[in-house]
């Protein structure tokens, strides 16, 4: 009986001596961690992409915080999580939040086999990457897609994959959570984050070839000539051709598809419409108009 | 007697000079030249010349774009045919002045005479008069890196230079144009050193040539002899053990003058040695002595499938297709060209691509030996390891750079790779080792430029 | 004109490949094999056979069934390596479903497990024999004795060199120790009384496979001569405390030193990446080996030893780097 009795004790009093010491640490050493943090925390997905620009959701949720202190939770957004998200982050905080945009990420190539003629094979490491320090690729534009999947290896999400018949990444509307991860991964700048659009429809010049136009003709069949025929038709002024290529405004465009319709060589692009934009007038036709 | 050589790593690929006996030959003019405006490290040049313009062989076509930059010549007579964009060595199409070529008239200024000018003949050239004369002549460096070479010509405030090495080692296999320059014109290199020094204000050189070249070792050491012996020059010929990469800059130092050159930004002149290529000494002389700006250089054009490879004294500007004809016509079916060799050049997409300043070879490679095989996962043999001239870790850098962890990676000294080719060359499983070192050495350099601009 | 083909530089290989290097192997391990043939019969034979074909076959199941790769690894030749460095380490009387088990230990437990060939931590063939040693450890620890040509499970068995050594620690009795053979007989393998692992056997037939592999730069001499001078040092130094201690000739010509030191610690995948880790790795085994020899209650220490080191080789590349280019001042 006295073992046991002295094992109970000994035990014991390890037990409390251990109990006292972390008990006094803890006090001592704590760090103060506003527990709204941590509320916050909750309610972001937990993916930590990235995509609002902070490291992690921790970190987002810590800039949320001092945000609100500050007044506004103004540029913070959670592209993942999106606008529910944000607004249960809002009232939590107290605070009101502005209504952003949704985005999407946008490939703007089209040089897939079918248009793009094959000038070499390229033997080394298959990443976008080295491939483009290597030279133009195996094909003649410098500017174009190399189709090895760096924004494939770069997403996440699992919203972007190469298609095998063209070649060319694409991006699925659902899945992409517009965290930029993909734009980053792509070393010629192709990919670019844009506003989705209602039903999800937009219009965008599916070329970022910067060549004259002669040697963009060469390189490619759909290549953007920069010719300047959107420019002069576009009524809203979405559309400048700088550098020998034509952009569009996300912000400017109306959707009306006036430039699918003129584009000489099918370079821009409309997605999600339920028709195909109207057909070029043949020249007799328009010639008659003019008279 | 101990043959000199680098202390760390090395390896040792076929030599293949399949041209080492071929005498050099003239190559004929083009028909279009083009120059493309960036054919050195440093700013483009801007054109100085527009279509329509006449030029004759040595008329400057484009100045140089900034400081460290370089002054462009025709090497060719005639009409600008039109300032474009072509394609040129990095695979892009980059801004050119293509030139149609009528005839061969030469500027009056040029000496075309065979006449050695030796330095006694002119005792007024200063330092500053050889340093402007090779900075207006637009002469770079002309074994394959193309530094503008008054620049190295004039250390920092920091260095001081001791010595003028001549790199005259050609370690890749197959290039013989710098051993076929050293057979047909050694008076001249040897005069073009002399120059290199007096501007440097240094009186020890070196020529380092690797012993599988004995005839070039004899003839300079004979001529070094008779030219330097008894004179304030300290000048001698050292050869160096067969092993790539000797023609290194850094294991040339560390191999002549038992000095290694600290980790980058550190250059050889923070040791003491100003380093130039035999054909850059070559092309000293030739600017001072004979105020013929860069505008030709040696070439080797070779390949085990052309039939007849051959070593030529070509014009910049001339398209390679011309050069690959002269030599017997692309051979059949896939190939690589390289404009350099197989351990550093750099693979074409076009036979219509010219040679520039740095264009020290153009070698073809069959399909067969080009193609890579599949690589296999690393088995941690270590033989990269053991070749690495630099003694960096190169298994280790490919996994950082892939798995892009910079900071791991500069941690371990990325920066300090040469980017050889000793470990890719050595790797059993065939694995892309240089490819993702080489793309974690520009992140990480681009993250410690960042870093110093913040600061 | 056919087409251009591009990438980026070195545009030319070596002639190294894995499989040069794999097969190199196996044809150092040749006169070993063909010394313990010789010497334990058609015992050694089975084994061996066994070994090499059940590791080659769980290999190429695995690689095809389980790990469903594109290209099966059976190819590359290191399964048959790790088939016979498994087979050196056991007595030639081993029935056969033990070696079975023993082959799947090594290859699918050590090697598989972790991915294949590069990603194991131990090796594999010691990892089946300290499994098959811990399990079985009476049918482990039976050695043959040399000479029987035509016996399998029913061989003779007697007391190998390093039971004898053990004796003698353990009793604190120096006398046992003239028991052993000569070195000159432990060095061909001659053991008239004893006998042991069927690889450890014939310390000549190894060195010529050093030999092979140090010309055909295969492996470079930082492992063995560390793991081997150290020991030497080591037991030299307690030889002259104490008699008792046998000789270090006696020490490396018997067991499985000579064996470990040079075709078991000198595998790829599981020592360190540089010379001077190199060397630490294998001064640590020498040492480990006979610290578990003379005071542990195996009689063998090899294994374990390079089984804990193995463990340490991550630490090593972590902490041991290469001399970089530049750190040396500049000479005047």
């Amino acid at each position: 009986m006295n073992f046991i009795l002295i094992a109970v004790i000994v035990l014991g009093a390890i037990g409390l001596i251990a109990a006292v010491v972390l008990f006094a640490a803890s006090k001592k050493f704590a760090v103060f961690e506003d527990p709204r943090i941590a509320q916050v925390s909750e309610l972001l997905p937990g993916a930590n992409c990235g995509g609002c620009g902070f490291p992690g959701c921790s970190g987002m949720a810590d800039a949320l915080v001092k945000g609100a202190d500050a007044g506004s939770l103004d540029g913070l957004m959670c592209p993942v999580g999106g606008t529910e998200t944000m607004g249960k982050v809002a009232d939590l905080l107290g605070m009101a939040i502005a209504n952003t945009e949704p985005m999407v990420a946008v490939v703007r190539c089209n040089g897939t086999c079918e248009h793009r003629a094959k000038i070499a094979e390229y033997a080394g490491l298959r990443t976008c990457a080295a491939m483009n320090a290597c030279g133009a690729g195996e094909t003649a534009c410098g500017f174009g897609c190399l189709g090895c999947g760096d924004c494939v290896e770069a997403c996440q999400f699992g919203a972007i994959s190469i298609n095998p018949e063209t070649g060319i990444p694409e991006v699925d509307d659902e899945k992409c959570t517009s965290c930029g991860a993909c734009v980053k991964a792509c070393p010629r700048n192709i990919i670019e984050l844009r506003k989705k659009g209602p039903k999800g429809r937009r219009v965008f010049v599916s070329c970022v070839n910067k060549d004259k136009g002669a040697v963009a003709m060469k390189v490619c069949a759909v290549s953007c000539i920069g010719c300047g025929k959107c420019e002069k038709e576009c009524n809203f002024g979405a559309i400048t051709v700088e550098n020998n290529v034509a952009y569009i405004d996300f912000t400017k465009c109306r959707l009306c598809r006036k430039c699918v319709t003129v584009c000489p060589r099918h370079a821009i692009r409309d997605v999600n419409f339920p028709t195909p934009a109207p057909a070029p007038k043949p020249k007799e036709e328009r010639k008659e108009e003019k008279a | 007697m101990n043959i000199k050589t680098f202390s760390i790593g090395g390896i040792h690929p076929d030599e293949n000079k399949l041209t080492h006996e071929a005498v050099t030959q003239k190559a004929a003019l083009p028909k279009q030249a083009i120059f493309p405006l960036s054919q050195h490290i440093g700013a483009p040049a801007k054109p100085v010349v527009q279509k329509g313009d006449k030029v004759k062989v040595g008329t400057l076509i484009a100045e140089a774009g900034g400081f460290v930059s370089a002054p462009i010549y025709s090497s060719v007579s005639g009409t600008v045919f039109k300032i474009d964009t072509a394609i040129d060595a990095t695979g892009y199409r980059k801004p050119v002045i293509i030139i149609n070529v009528e005839g061969d008239e030469w500027e009056e200024c040029i000496d075309r005479s065979d006449k050695l000018e030796t330095v006694e003949a002119h005792p007024e050239l200063t330092p500053e008069d050889i340093i402007n004369r090779v900075k207006e002549a637009g002469v770079t460096g002309m074994g394959g890196a193309g530094f503008p070479t008054f620049i190295k010509l004039t250390p920092p405030p920091t260095a001081k230079a001791e010595c003028v090495i001549i790199n005259a080692v050609e370690c890749e296999p197959y290039i013989t144009a710098d051993f076929r320059l050293m057979m047909e014109k050694a008076d001249e290199i040897l005069v073009g050193l002399e120059l290199l020094m007096i501007a440097a204000k240094v009186t020890t050189g070196y020529i380092g040539i690797e012993i599988n070249k004995p005839a070039a070792i004899e003839l300079l050491t004979k001529k070094c002899a008779e030219k330097f012996g008894g004179s304030k020059y300290n000048v001698e010929v050292v050869p160096l053990k067969q092993r790539y990469p000797q023609g290194g800059e850094k294991q040339l130092v560390d191999a002549v003058i038992q000095r290694q050159v600290p980790a980058p930004p550190a250059i050889p002149v923070n040791v003491g040695a100003i380093v130039q290529n035999v054909g850059t000494a070559f092309a000293v002389y030739e600017a001072v002595m004979k105020h013929k700006p860069l505008f030709e250089r040696y070439t080797t054009v070779t390949g085990k499938l052309l039939q007849k490879p051959g070593n030529f004294l070509v014009r910049m500007g001339t398209p390679m297709q011309d050069l690959i004809d002269a030599c017997g016509g692309m051979p059949e079916g896939d190939n690589k060209l390289l404009a350099g060799g197989p351990m550093m050049g750099k693979a074409l997409t076009s036979t219509e691509v010219p040679i520039c300043k740095g264009t020290n070879s153009v070698t073809i490679i069959s399909g067969e030996e080009a193609r890579r095989k599949e690589p296999q996962p690393c088995i941690r043999c270590a033989k990269c390891v053991l070749v690495c001239p630099m003694g960096l870790e190169p298994y280790l850098l490919a996994k950082l750079s892939e798995v892009k962890n910079w900071d791991r990676c500069e941690h371990e000294d990325i920066v300090n790779c040469i980017e050889c080719g000793s470990c890719q060359f050595t790797c059993p499983a065939y694995r892309p080792l240089l490819d993702n070192i080489r793309q974690g050495k520009a992140i990480v350099m681009g993250i410690i430029r960042s870093r110093a601009a913040k600061n | 004109m056919g087409k251009l083909i591009v990438s980026l530089s070195p545009h030319a290989h070596g002639r190294q490949s894995i499989e040069r290097n794999m097969y190199g192997v196996i044809i150092a391990l040749m006169p070993a094999m063909l010394a313990s043939f010789y010497f334990f019969g058609l015992g050694s034979v089975i084994v061996t056979a066994t070994s090499v074909a059940a590791c080659c076959f769980f290999e190429w199941a695995i690689c095809k069934y389980i790990l469903k790769k594109k290209e099966n690894t059976l190819l590359d030749g290191s399964a048959v390596i790790t088939g016979l460095l498994l087979a050196f380490n056991l007595p030639s009387n081993l029935p056969i479903w033990i070696i079975l088990i023993g082959a799947l230990f090594a290859i699918g437990v050590a090697k598989m497990t972790f991915g294949g060939l590069g990603n194991n931590i131990f090796n594999p063939a010691l990892v089946g024999r300290a499994a098959l040693l811990v399990a079985f450890p009476a049918q482990m620890t039976t050695w043959p004795k040399i000479g029987q040509w035509d016996t399998y499970l029913d061989a003779e068995t007697g007391a190998t060199p390093l039971s004898i050594i053990n004796w003698a620690i353990r009793s604190g009795d120096a006398s046992i120790l003239e028991q052993l053979p000569s070195s000159f007989d432990l060095f061909l393998g001659n053991h008239s009384g004893g006998a042991g692992a069927m690889g450890e056997i014939c310390a000549l037939a190894l060195l010529f496979g050093l030999a092979f592999m140090l010309y055909e730069k295969i492996i470079t001499w930082h492992i063995p001569v560390s793991i081997l001078g150290t020991a030497f040092v080591f037991s030299g130094l307690l030889h002259l405390a104490s008699p008792v201690y046998p000789d270090p000739m006696s020490v490396l010509l018997t067991g499985g030193i000579m064996l470990g030191a040079i075709f078991m610690a000198t595998d790829y995948v599981t020592s360190p990446m540089t010379p001077k880790g190199q060397i630490i790795y294998g001064v640590a085994i020498g040492f480990l080996t006979i610290v578990i020899r003379n005071w542990g209650s195996y009689p063998e220490g090899m294994s374990f030893a390079i089984l804990i080191m193995n463990a340490f080789t991550p630490l090593i590349n972590n902490y041991v780097k290469p001399k970089r280019f530049g750190e040396v001042p500049a000479k005047q």
